[in-house]
């Protein structure tokens, strides 16, 4: 008998909406959600390769507790109840002895984000971190600096945009498929894209205009933009004349950024630069600088998003069609959102977080997120105190943080490392006790509050029993907190419960879900009015370009521009995704591995012909932090300054076998460096020699 | 040929094998046969511009296909309903002579049962009226399937919207 169960994709954390057929309790199709727009049966190759991992026997399938010493593989199967209760009791040790705060909990944010918060809380650890801020603190930063609000807080409105201009935003790569199909749609009626990158990616064959732009110097393209846009009077005046406060600042500070200045940094013609300013000063406003999927690449990250900001704010392009809009939620129809367990009344930490977020020592970067890179710092100097317990939910903080070296070594220092995963991953691997979670067919999952044009929200329901012995990791926590005697927190037995004690006061049911997958607070597009209506949350319900949270932190609002400069016997070192694979955790999918194995090292053919390297040959490439084996891709089509490679690879764990070392981890090789005003790594920062191996 | 027509908008499709994942998982096969595949080359500058072309290449269909013309068996054979080539697993004995015979190379091997798979439209999902995998799920839907007369004339109509002088 065939039944179809509407639900969330989770091979990535995009959540796409997917409709699942299953015949004689056999997952037989998943295709994306038909009732959606944007979806209508589309799946990434990920999505696609979902059966893949639900059939994949080298998946996390019972309880495994080490038994030999800590990355030797040695494991013994184990019950629920014993790998439970071995846990609870050695954090109930480490709370005593050490306090709550002793025990951080990382995790890949996703729906049950507040079930792990609560469990943090009711323990009075303030040390809840997720890994949004290796992947985009500084655009968070950025974004609360000029509008108040978090990048989460904003949508684009792609399918309208006459001019999408992206910063190495790989959009066509890097997929979220609503949005590669609202771009696909807006150049289909005619938009223009704008593509900057020094590598050539997929995004780029598609583009009307491409700069190979020279890496790490988009900042100073910004400046020479922004030189011209005001020069020219190109901007929306209009709505800059109202909405944007510090535009005298801005000019007197862009004045020597010309764009023959701009073309001496990025190596763009600067009639180019000018041509593009005058463009967008037509199309505008419905123009979209992107402000970026992973913004982490430099320790001045926060200003480079900050100048993509400010160019929307000018072209006015903030809460217009075509342009960004503020995600509107069920309280602009004077409806409720689902409830969260993090709304009790919780106990309060008494101590700062471990990563200092939120305090004069690193005043900015998102309390609500923390600073994942900080975690090998606290750890191993004990500063601000002893850490003692890492919870590792669905996050590899091996090969996620840079310096994978120094990140073992602090892990070394911990008493207990508990991971929740549905893989081998390498922090698994290197785990005291591992609890398997059930992947996102095998269960139901709490509410996805949709924010946006239209208010929704969406459920991932469960498709099928759990092949193996694994739980969701909402259960698994819960279970944890009943043996440190903190149970009352979790009012549920079974996620059923939790989803309905989530929807209470909603106005909604967990039935209504069954029709479509979803469930909208009104049908009507929802913007504010452009001329009072727009909601700024700054000190002066304004766009902030001199911004009060920068000021009065310390930071300057406008820094002066430091050139970028590569060592010429090096390389600077960038990384990036492919549609095949998402961050560090589908390269053992046995469908995806077949089409993308490992990853490689693209080098500019000139530099590479200088060093002796030819295409396909084994090199070795180093930093100051590690050095790894990996094959030269060769090529034109990147720039001489920087090698690239894809991340994800190298891993460690020897169980999954496809994917045990193949290609080189960038975590192996990469800096623990950050920008200290907006709380990203600077992932792109590290300079690396290359040689035949 | 087939009666069907599936047609690739090429300007759409961005290489990202979710075609051949989906595919596969329909057909639940073994690491190794690739029922249809994406074939990428390039990227080379066109002007300052970098392009890539993004192959689609599934089986044709042949009117007169030499695949079937080859198996010694019968086990390769077209449809009479509707031109579908398909290959029944029970009568082929995997002397892979379909697979010398075809010139695009659409007959692949299968190391898990030791015959021949190859792109039969999905004709099971075609005949409850829905459309092959690939194309159901294809990310940019830039896969097209039906008769051909009814499958869009994209390139005609964006053609047309390049060429007006409105703007």
């Amino acid at each position: 008998m065939q039944n179809e169960t509407y639900s969330l994709c989770f091979m990535c954390s995009v959540r796409c909406p997917i409709r699942v057929v299953t015949e004689n309790g056999q997952v037989k199709w998943i295709e994306g959600n038909p009732h959606v727009p944007g979806m209508e049966g589309s799946l990434c190759p990920r999505g696609s390769a979902g059966i893949s991992l639900l059939n994949d026997s080298e998946r996390l399938q019972t309880p495994l507790i080490r038994t030999g010493p800590r990355g030797s593989g040695k494991w013994r199967r184990a019950g629920w109840d014993e790998a439970l209760d071995m846990v609870g009791e050695k954090l109930q040790e480490i709370v005593e002895k050490h306090g709550g705060h002793s025990v951080v909990l990382g995790e890949r944010t996703n729906l049950s984000t507040h079930v792990s918060k609560t469990f943090l809380k009711a323990i009075k650890s303030p040390n809840h971190f997720t890994h949004d801020a290796l992947c985009k603190g500084s655009v968070n930063t950025a974004c609360r600096s000029l509008f108040g609000y978090t990048d989460a807080q904003l949508g684009i409105d792609y399918k309208n945009t006459k001019h999408l201009v992206l910063y190495g935003r790989n959009i066509f790569e890097a997929i979220e498929v609503k949005v590669a199909n609202a771009v696909t749609e807006a150049l289909d009626k005619g938009a223009k894209l704008t593509y900057i990158d020094p590598r050539v990616s997929i995004t780029a064959t598609k583009a009307n205009r491409y700069w190979m732009i020279r890496p790490g110097t988009d900042l100073a393209l910004n400046y020479g933009l922004i030189h011209v846009i005001l020069k020219e009077q190109l901007y929306d005046a209009a709505y800059v004349e109202r909405w944007v406060e510090g535009l005298h600042e801005l000019q007197d500070f862009v004045r020597p950024y010309t764009p023959e200045w701009a073309e001496q940094e990025t190596g763009i013609p600067a009639e180019e630069i000018v041509d593009l300013a005058r463009e967008v000063g037509k199309e505008k406003p419905s123009v979209v600088f992107h402000m970026g999927y992973r913004g982490a690449s430099h320790t001045d990250e926060i200003y480079l998003r900050r100048s993509i900001l400010i160019l929307n704010a000018l072209m006015g392009s903030i809460e217009v069609k075509g342009g960004y809009f503020f995600k509107k939620g069920p309280g602009e129809v004077g409806a409720k959102p689902a409830r969260k367990l993090t709304e009790q009344d919780l106990p309060k930490a008494e101590v700062p977080r471990f990563d200092k977020a939120g305090t004069p020592d690193f005043p900015l970067p998102d309390p609500n997120h923390g600073v994942a890179q900080m975690l090998p710092f606290a750890i191993l100097n004990e500063d601000p105190y002893p850490i003692k317990a890492l919870i590792s939910n669905r996050f590899d903080p091996l090969m996620s943080i840079p310096d994978n070296n120094l990140t073992k070594q602090a892990l070394d220092k911990l008493d207990l490392i508990v991971t929740i995963d549905i893989n081998f991953s390498d922090i698994a691997w290197y785990s005291d006790v591992i609890l398997p979670e059930s992947i996102y067919l095998e269960r139901l999952d709490c509410v996805q509050q949709a924010n946006g044009l239209k208010p929704q929200m969406f459920l991932r329901k469960q498709v099928i029993p759990p092949r193996f012995d694994t739980r969701p990791a909402s259960i698994i926590l819960k279970q944890i907190a009943e043996r440190l005697g903190i149970g009352q927190y979790f009012p549920y037995e079974t996620m059923q419960d939790l989803v309905r004690w989530q929807l209470d006061g909603t106005g909604f049911s967990l039935e209504d879900f069954d029709k479509k997958g979803f469930v909208a607070y009104t049908d009507k597009q929802i913007f504010w009015d452009r001329k009072d209506g727009i909601k700024f949350k700054t000190p002066s319900k304004k766009i902030e370009l001199v911004s009060s949270l920068l000021e009065n932190a310390g930071f300057e609002s406008f820094p002066v521009y430091k050139s970028k400069v590569s060592p010429q016997d090096k390389f600077r070192l960038t990384m990036g995704r492919c549609a095949l694979h998402t961050h560090v955790s589908t390269q053992n999918n046995p469908y995806l591995s077949e089409i993308v194995p490992e990853n490689l090292l693209w080098i500019n053919t000139r530099r590479a012909s200088e060093l002796g390297i030819t295409d396909g040959a084994l090199v070795e490439v180093a930093s100051s932090r590690g050095a790894g084996k990996i094959k030269a891709y060769v090529t034109d089509f990147i720039h001489p300054e920087t090698v690239f490679m894809l991340h994800g690879f190298g891993h460690e764990a020897q169980a999954a076998t496809r994917c045990f070392n193949k290609g080189v981890s960038d975590s192996l090789l990469l800096e623990n460096i950050s920008d200290k005003v907006g709380g990203s790594p600077a992932l792109h920062d590290t300079f690396v020699t290359v040689r035949c191996a | 040929m087939s009666t069907y027509y599936l047609f690739q908008d090429a300007k759409k499709c961005i290489g990202c094998h979710s075609c051949e994942v989906a595919c596969k998982s329909n057909k639940n096969l073994p690491v190794g046969p690739k029922i249809c595949q994406i074939v990428t080359v390039g990227p080379k500058f066109v002007g300052k511009l970098p392009k890539t072309s993004y192959t689609f290449m599934p089986c044709f269909h042949c009117e007169n296909p030499w695949c079937v013309a080859a198996c010694p068996t019968g086990a390769m054979q077209k449809r009479p309903k509707d031109g579908i080539v398909f290959v029944d697993e029970n009568l082929c004995v995997g002397c892979k002579t379909c697979m010398s015979a075809c010139p695009w190379g659409a007959p692949q091997w299968n190391p898990e049962t030791g015959k021949v798979v190859k792109c039969d439209h999905c004709k099971d999902r075609v005949d409850v009226g829905l459309k092959p995998a690939c194309v159901t799920v294809c990310t940019t839907h830039c896969l097209h399937f039906g008769k051909p007369e009814e499958v869009p004339q994209v390139r005609r109509e964006r053609y047309a919207k390049a060429m007006s002088a409105l703007d």
